[in-house]
């Protein structure tokens, strides 16, 4: 061939060649399919045993979710209806919803209370989730526990309102006193948020809760997924904080510090969830004044906050482990003190790098709050072990139901973990 | 050696060694559990000096310069650096710090902030400049260091020797009356090491007060104006450049600029 070509090395193009369609093999489906599909034999085969037990899982479960019904009053009337033939009773969730979503014994026509703070929830996580918004918002987020407590509970509005004033003088105090020593500014705050909330207590008359513009609402009639979702949004918002403390206390040079945080995370995370929650339930009271009765919700939210700020302790110290010393000893070495090091400089690489284990935790803390139905509060899975199984109308609907909490849990859970991975897409700077 | 010397002729008007103390090092001796790293350092630095710290690896020299904004501790004897001693007092360490520039061998840019914030974070938290100024006057570092276009970009699509002029000017913005150089140009390519070689001897002609540790001996010879070496956790000679490469006294000293210098 170089012989030939030796002869024709002088070469000009008189006619351009036009681009032409490659060949049909080469494009959309058939080469997906070829390519992805049926790339050798034994994919071929596994290919086909997939779709086998695809069909097979649809051919068992799309008659029962198509062939459902939706609106009988019993198991019995449903059974009646089906006939014998294959079908859900999805009757059992347009019958039983607001029992399944808010408890059997929260006031029905105060349900857009609830609904409300669900609303207001979202906006006020917004600032907090999505850090492009402007920061002004955050404003709300910190007034927002005290609006969603006053809608739930609903009662006197001073109870919030003390309540919210006890955090703004701590603020106040440690503002004033905090640079000069941090341990006065934090224990003069502390002090101060005593003072005010003893004073508001007596200064709230006896009996404002009987008449107040909202209706109010003790915690024993929550239940639901509703209460599902207080507990979780409450638990990890205090968690996650509590857990930033208890890694960087761990890492302290202070070694009266260290080992009270150690001793801590050891002891809560060799204690199973359910343990405490009977704790909660049974024997906490013990520690309180004996005329003082502590809310078995807040309670509750005390345990299992306890249980996963210990997980994400160690979570965030595995990030601090793996920044290099570097970093700690440049910020030092700019002069920056310890707070400031570690708020500008190590705490925002250590907690990207924690992101996918304190997703972790709270998806796990989320799901465990049904573990409160054990020490009889009626979340979703309370509510569907008890009253409503144990009604005569719908004893025995079991995947209906299961199905419904499952997949409730799923839409967010799964919603917390794709919010998770764009947080690290979003933060990925180090470009390595 | 001879390559990584600079090619212009170095402008010493400035380079002017004043009688102001800068740092003061008496009796200081430092141990790592029983292993004694830094053996009765006595050490005066005059205001304006540039002095090389050279000497084998392990023999302390970097220890040393850390002790000088208590990265490290020092268990025995007194530092004053800038009218401060150095001493448990946090106050003291944080002024101190604020005073002192460092630069590392691995640069420890800030990967979450940009060049930018990596040069305005520390002006504005410790020195409480606004925002605006604070930015201008990073800008004006980024411009002499040569890299102000690369003001927004994350520190990880830098090059090495661009990562560390960064941290030449991040230093610089804190208007440091001293700068610590720890082997600033061990961890960068032969190309790169010429970069950073340059931006420290512009330093030097504008009169800051530089300690150095480096292996560079090209760039101690045209910038230092006292070259110390170290081993075994102690100062064994110090001189002038010229006096110290071309007739060093001690026999340890002759071991190892035969070593360095030989290939």
């Amino acid at each position: 061939m170089s012989d030939t070509h030796a002869q024709t090395v002088a070469f000009v193009r008189e006619t351009e060649i036009p681009p032409a369609p490659p060949p049909g093999r080469e494009t959309g489906v058939y080469k997906w399919m070829r390519e992805n599909l049926f790339s050798s034999i034994p994919n071929s085969v596994l290919t086909i045993v997939a779709l086998a037990l695809i069909y097979s899982l649809l051919s068992g479960t799309l008659p029962w979710l198509l062939n459902g019904v939706w609106n009988t009053s019993s198991l019995q009337e449903c059974r009646e209806v089906l006939d014998g033939q294959v079908g859900a009773c999805f009757s059992v969730l347009t019958e039983r919803w607001n029992q399944l979503l808010y408890g059997f014994k929260y006031p029905v026509e105060e349900y857009w209370r609830p609904n409300l703070a669900l609303l207001l929830l979202l906006i006020a996580l917004a600032p907090v989730l999505f850090f492009d918004l402007p920061r002004k918002l955050l404003a709300f987020t910190a007034v927002y526990p005290f609006i969603a407590f006053w809608l739930i509970w609903g009662g006197s509005i001073l109870v919030p309102i003390v309540a919210l004033l006890g955090f703004v003088a701590a603020g106040v105090v440690f503002q004033k006193y905090g640079k000069g020593s941090f341990a006065v500014g934090f224990f003069g705050g502390i002090l101060a948020a005593i003072v005010v909330w003893n004073v508001g207590g007596f200064l709230i008359p006896e009996g404002a809760s009987e008449n107040a513009m909202l209706a109010a609402v003790p915690s024993r009639d929550l239940g639901g997924f509703m209460l599902n979702m207080m507990l979780g949004v409450t638990c990890v918002s205090l968690s996650v904080p509590l857990g930033i403390a208890l890694a960087l206390g761990r890492q302290s040079s202070m070694p009266l510090i260290k080992w009270i945080c150690v001793v801590f995370i050891e002891f809560v995370r060799g204690v199973p969830l359910i343990t405490l929650l009977f704790v909660a339930s049974v024997m906490l009271s013990y520690f309180f004044p004996p005329d003082a009765t502590v809310d078995l919700f807040l309670r509750v939210v005390i345990m299992i906050t306890l249980f996963s700020s210990a997980y994400i302790a160690e979570v965030i110290r595995g990030g601090l482990a793996a920044l290099p010393k570097g970093q700690y000893e440049a910020a030092d070495s700019l002069g920056l003190d310890y707070p400031q090091a570690m708020r500008l400089i190590i705490l925002p690489q250590a907690l990207k790098i924690s992101i996918p284990g304190i997703v972790n935790v709270a998806v796990g803390l989320f799901k465990d709050t049904t573990l409160v139905s054990v020490i009889s509060m009626f979340d979703l899975l309370g509510m569907i072990r008890g009253p409503i199984l144990a009604s005569t109308e719908w004893n025995g609907v079991y995947w209906e139901l299961l199905g419904f909490a499952a997949f409730l849990f799923f839409v967010v859970c799964y919603g917390i973990s794709q919010y998770s991975q764009w947080l690290e897409r979003r933060l990925a700077t180090d470009h390595r | 050696m001879s390559e990584l010397m600079s090619d212009r002729a170095i402008d010493r008007s400035k380079m002017q060694v004043s009688d102001e103390v800068a740092i003061e090092i008496n009796n200081m001796n430092k141990w790592y559990g029983s292993f004694h790293v830094l053996r009765d350092i006595n050490l005066t630095v005059n205001r304006g000096e540039r002095i090389v710290i050279a000497g084998p690896s392990g023999s302390g020299k970097s220890t040393l310069i850390r002790c000088l904004n208590a990265l490290e501790e020092h268990q025995q004897g007194k530092i004053v650096v800038d009218g401060t001693e150095l001493s448990n007092d946090l106050k003291n360490i944080d002024k101190i710090r604020s005073e002192v520039g460092m630069v590392f061998q691995h640069f420890n840019l800030f990967p979450h902030l940009t060049i930018l914030e990596n040069c305005t974070l520390a002006p504005i938290w410790v020195r409480k400049t606004p925002k605006k100024e604070a930015e201008e006057r990073a800008m004006h570092f980024l411009e002499k260091v040569k890299i102000p276009d690369q003001a927004h970009k994350y520190p990880g699509m830098l090059s090495g020797g661009q990562q560390q002029r960064v941290a030449i000017a991040r230093s610089l913005c804190m208007m440091p009356r001293i700068m610590l150089f720890d082997e600033p140009t061990s961890a960068l390519d032969p190309e790169m090491i010429k970069e950073v070689l340059d931006t420290m001897i512009e330093l030097a002609e504008e009169g800051m007060t530089m300690l150095c540790v480096t292996h560079e001996m090209g760039f101690a010879r045209q910038v230092a104006n006292r070259v110390i070496f170290m081993a075994d956790g102690q100062i064994v000679e110090q001189n002038e450049p010229e006096e110290f490469f071309n007739n060093p006294k001690s026999e340890r000293t002759q071991q190892f600029l035969s070593q360095i210098l030989g290939h």
